[in-house]
């Protein structure tokens, strides 16, 4: 059995554990037990991962493990990783642990809200390590659905609206995806023999072109969904703000990462010839959405909305690294998805916990934070330097990277793209220090915020375990993107080989 | 003897019930309920013993592994839907009727078995009688409630018409190909005009069967006025046994015609998919809810049989057995509701969630198979029937129906919103469900999640299917 089993049945057994919990107490208490097991096996997986690559093995996927489930149809259940995906489990694990701290106060059906979580989180898990296309959506669906109970139950504001737009939005790119996944299926075998589900298998086959100029656009686009492409990102808003705390940091940290890597996995991966035709119309788009977020997040006055917008520009910058097609931009993209997954989670932990403070989410209600919860101020302006870009924390090395990849193009039309998706950075800066400047700093507003406390254990458990998170990758990056290199590697061979050569 | 062994066992248990209904004392009329269930039982199990194929009466009857298939899977649908019957059958206003209501509706097995085993039309239609008439009987079952007359009503009439024009068109086939044997009619059918002429008016009959639209308007009408386990019934277990027969009769005796019927049938799952979902949209009864949305999944059965192969048939099959697990768990849940307060819109379960949790999960259970979510067994039934369709080439009816899924997803989402994140000032109170509610909806989550999971159940079927295509 491979040991990455362990990352669907842990959480299971979680779920068990909460069905069978007595009290409000135990059950929070098996969340943290059970996702405290995740973290573990995902810290021994990132370093059984390294010692077997530095130990020469060079199979392009370890652990893995290929079990026969529906015959006729050469379904499988097929599991395995590669630098890729080891460290999006890292970046899963992380999340999951620092949102069940994170929402320590949930008092209205506190076991459906962490079983939700959980499923949900086991979804992600599943997704990330699944090799077979077929096993891989269920898991995308799976991680999504959820969502609808979480919003809708324990969400503020509009949420009844918003986990329906979310979630018909998200279920109508899986839509998408599900067409494109049957007909990557049926063209698995131009040659003849059994059609397959296998991603590995699918990617070794030149399929057609006129089949990948079809089915690309569905696989991108239904991806792109999750992954908040312009113009398919508007549920992206709406559902962060209205989401719980630990939703939104899920949702936004981990969720939408699973459209980036889809694309990067399947669209791109398996469809590179019309990927490379098709890559101009997605990146005019994830230009604009680049732009547009950063513009979108200066008008916000609710936090909530600024970061769900701010996401969108940095979500949609991953995609632009993707499309970019070279190792330099592809490592960005991974380690922008890593980098902006931590980061942002720690922006929506920080804004749960201020707003339950302050009762409040605008920022013009609010002032002066700084001197009544110095914690979380700091944690908020680390979070705010890590987004814009500080080097030294994760962002900077990540946008460097896109930057520098993207700008390997040497044609106008990729240059141009480039300059104006790397002025968005200009842009962030704006909207994060204008918030910090109004939020933290100068006089208290409201006198009843002079009787704030500042965080509790159970937040700074999460502040901390996010913030040692970013630093970590900011500080060494290095093993990081030599893993995440190491992945990218047969990755790019196929890409490269079905496009022009690029300098 | 052996050949015919489920509908003799059916033929004797309704012989048993018939006479204990005699023997037995009125005021134990109430134990006739266990019995039924407990004979029933012994039917589905002895079913799944193999016995043998061959044909009787000169080849008018006919078995094959597949068909002894399809008739266990009807009788699951069958016992489930009397499992689920018991809590209603105990009030006492139905105490009285308790064995007719099961001879009624063995009989419509029964009915339905002989349609699937016939081996020329004659038989086909009989069995397709017999099947109906019961049903108008069971429709009306409530005779003092409006409503439950006016659905018997209006179903003796849709089906009548309905055979009419069915048997209008077996008349032309019969007068231009000289038989009414399949495996006769067959090789002679040729398409000629007239034979195509036959073959529309036949269609069209089973497209009432079936509730496909255009021939759909009766569905909504007779399903909220009958009784809730008989509109389950209806749309599980008869709408099941229709399609089936319509499978093999499109892929053996029309085979000739497929490249003709398999147009019609292209348009015809647009239409009934997308108006299925569009008016399942404005329900705001549960039943008639459901009857719309048991519309749509009718379309999307015909997406197995447009696919025209082995596997198209197995997917059909597969989908029709998820479909009476997920199905059955919707209409049972409505069903206990309905028993016990009387309650049947989906305004009325706001906030169900909070007085009665095991309903409200086994009801979102239910939907979320019915919508095609994983990981219950909608997901694979819906994912099969798509990849049947896109075998065929047809990406495009795909799409159409796949963009379908997310409407009707969207109005099961609301039957869930109103039972998890609404409030309500005065909800269903709690109640405890009895045994056999109980254990009829334990049955249905068990096939949700099985049939999924176990792959050997798809590949079993698979195994049978082959060769009829």
């Amino acid at each position: 059995m491979s040991f990455l089993l362990l990352f669907i049945v842990i959480p299971v057994l979680t779920v068990i554990g909460i069905f069978f919990s007595k009290s409000h107490m135990q059950v929070k208490w098996t969340a943290v037990l059970g996702m405290s097991c995740q973290l573990i096996t995902a810290g021994i997986l990132i370093y059984l991962f390294l010692a077997a690559r530095a130990a020469g093995n060079t199979a392009e996927i370890l652990f893995s493990q290929d079990m026969v489930w529906y015959k006729n149809l050469n379904i499988h259940f097929f599991i395995g990783v590669d630098g890729v995906s080891v460290a999006m489990i890292g970046l899963t694990s992380i999340v999951i642990f620092a949102g069940i701290f994170a929402s320590w106060d949930v008092t209205d059906l506190p076991r459906e809200f962490f079983t939700s979580l959980i499923l949900l989180s086991a979804g992600v898990f599943g997704f990330f390590i699944s090799l077979d296309l077929f096993t891989l959506f269920l898991f995308y669906e799976i991680a999504v659905i959820p969502m609808y109970l979480l919003i809708g139950i324990w969400g503020s504001g509009p949420r009844h609206y918003s986990a329906m737009k979310l979630t018909l939005m998200l279920m109508g790119g899986s839509a998408l995806i599900m067409l494109g996944l049957l007909g990557l299926y049926f063209n698995s075998a131009p040659n003849g023999g059994p059609l397959t589900f296998n991603l590995i298998q699918i990617s070794k086959v030149a399929i057609p072109m006129p089949a990948q100029r079809f089915f690309f656009p569905f696989l991108f686009v239904g991806f792109g969904v999750l992954g908040a492409l312009f113009p398919f990102h508007t549920w992206s808003p709406d559902g962060h703000a209205s989401a719980p705390t630990a939703v939104s940091m899920l949702h936004a940290g981990v969720l939408m990462k699973l459209g980036g890597y889809g694309c990067y996995r399947v669209a791109v991966f398996l469809l590179p010839g019309a990927a490379h035709e098709m890559a101009w119309i997605f990146l005019i788009l994830t230009t604009i959405g680049v732009i547009y977020g950063a513009f979108g997040a200066i008008w916000q006055k609710d936090l909530k909305y600024i970061n769900a917008y701010s996401s969108v520009s940095h979500c949609a910058l991953v995609l632009f690294a993707v499309l970019m097609m070279n190792q330099t931009a592809m490592n960005g993209a991974i380690m922008q998805m890593i980098s902006h997954g931590i980061m942002t989670a720690l922006f929506f932990a920080l804004i749960g916990m201020i707003y339950g403070r302050t009762h409040t989410r605008y920022i013009n209600e609010m002032g002066g934070l700084m001197k009544v919860m110095p914690f979380l101020g700091v944690a908020y302006v680390i979070g705010g330097l890590a987004s814009l870009g500080l080097p030294g924390f994760s962002g900077f090395v990540a946008e460097m990277t896109i930057f520098v990849g993207s700008f390997q193009h040497n044609d106008v039309f990729h240059r141009v793209a480039t300059i104006i998706a790397a002025s968005s950075i200009v842009v962030t800066a704006v909207y994060i220090l204008r918030v910090i400047g109004i939020l933290l700093m100068g006089k208290i507003k409201n006198p009843e915020f002079n009787h704030i406390t500042d965080a509790k254990w159970f937040d700074r458990m999460s502040v901390v375990t996010l913030i040692l998170g970013i630093t970590a990758i900011g500080l060494a990056p290095l093993w990081l993107s030599d893993m995440i290199n190491n992945g990218l590697v047969p990755v790019m061979q196929r890409i490269l080989m079905a496009g022009p050569v690029i300098h | 003897m052996l050949i015919m062994r489920h509908e003799l066992l059916l033929i004797a248990i309704t012989v048993i019930l018939l006479l204990v209904e005699i023997f037995l004392p009125g005021d134990k009329k109430s134990r006739v309920i266990t019995l039924a269930i407990l004979l029933m039982t012994a039917v589905l199990i002895l079913g799944f013993v193999p016995g043998p194929s061959g044909t009787l009466f000169g080849g008018m009857y006919q078995t094959t592994a597949l068909i002894s298939m399809l008739k266990n899977i009807l009788n699951i649908g069958a016992l489930i839907v009397m499992i689920q019957s018991a809590d209603w059958l105990r009030k006492p206003e139905n105490k009285e009727k308790i064995s007719e209501y099961y001879i009624l509706l063995l009989s419509t097995l029964i009915g339905m078995q002989y349609m699937l085993s016939s081996g020329d039309f004659l038989m086909f239609y009989l069995g397709l009688e017999l099947a109906t008439i019961p049903l108008a009987a069971l429709a009306a079952f409530e005779r003092f409630k409006e409503k439950s007359a006016e659905a018997g009503v209006k179903f003796i009439f849709s089906s009548a018409l309905s055979s009419g024009i069915l048997l209008y068109g077996l008349s032309m086939i019969y007068g231009t190909t000289g038989t009414l044997y399949f495996a006769e009619v067959g090789p002679a059918f040729t398409g000629t005009p007239l034979q195509v002429l036959g073959f529309i008016f036949f269609f069209a009959g089973m497209a009432f069967k079936i509730s496909l639209v255009p021939f759909h308007l009766w569905t909504a009408d007779v399903y909220e006025g009958a009784p809730v386990n008989i509109s389950s019934y209806l749309s599980v277990v008869s709408k099941g046994a229709a399609a089936f027969i319509l499978t093999i009769l499109l892929f053996t005796v029309f085979s000739k015609i497929a490249l003709m019927w398999s147009n019609v049938l292209y348009i015809i799952i647009i239409l009934t998919i997308t108006m299925g979902n569009l008016f399942a949209i404005r329900q705001q009864n549960l039943k008639r809810f459901l009857a719309f949305s048991s519309i749509a999944q009718a379309g999307f059965i015909l997406l197995g049989i447009i696919g025209q192969s082995q596997y198209g048939m197995t997917t059909v099959i597969y989908f029709v057995l998820v479909y009476i697990f997920s199905n059955l768990g919707a209409f049972g849940v409505v069903s206990i509701i309905s028993n016990r307060t009387g309650c049947e819109t989906i305004n009325d379960y706001d906030g169900l969630y909070r007085t009665n949790p095991r309903l409200a999960m086994m009801m979102m259970l239910s939907l979320f198979s019915l919508a095609g979510i994983p990981p219950v067994a909608g997901f694979f039934g819906k994912f099969f029937l798509f990849a049947a369709a896109a075998n065929h080439g047809l990406y495009i009816l795909v799409l159409i129906a796949i963009i379908n899924t997310i409407i009707s997803l969207y109005y099961y989402l609301l039957v869930i919103k109103a039972m998890f994140l609404n409030r309500s000032d005065r909800p269903i109170p709690k109640f405890k469900s009895d045994f056999y509610t109980s254990l009829g909806l334990i049955l249905c989550l068990a096939g949700i999640f099985a049939v999924g999971i176990a792959s050997t159940i798809f590949e079993a079927i698979n195994g049978l299917s082959f060769g009829l295509y």
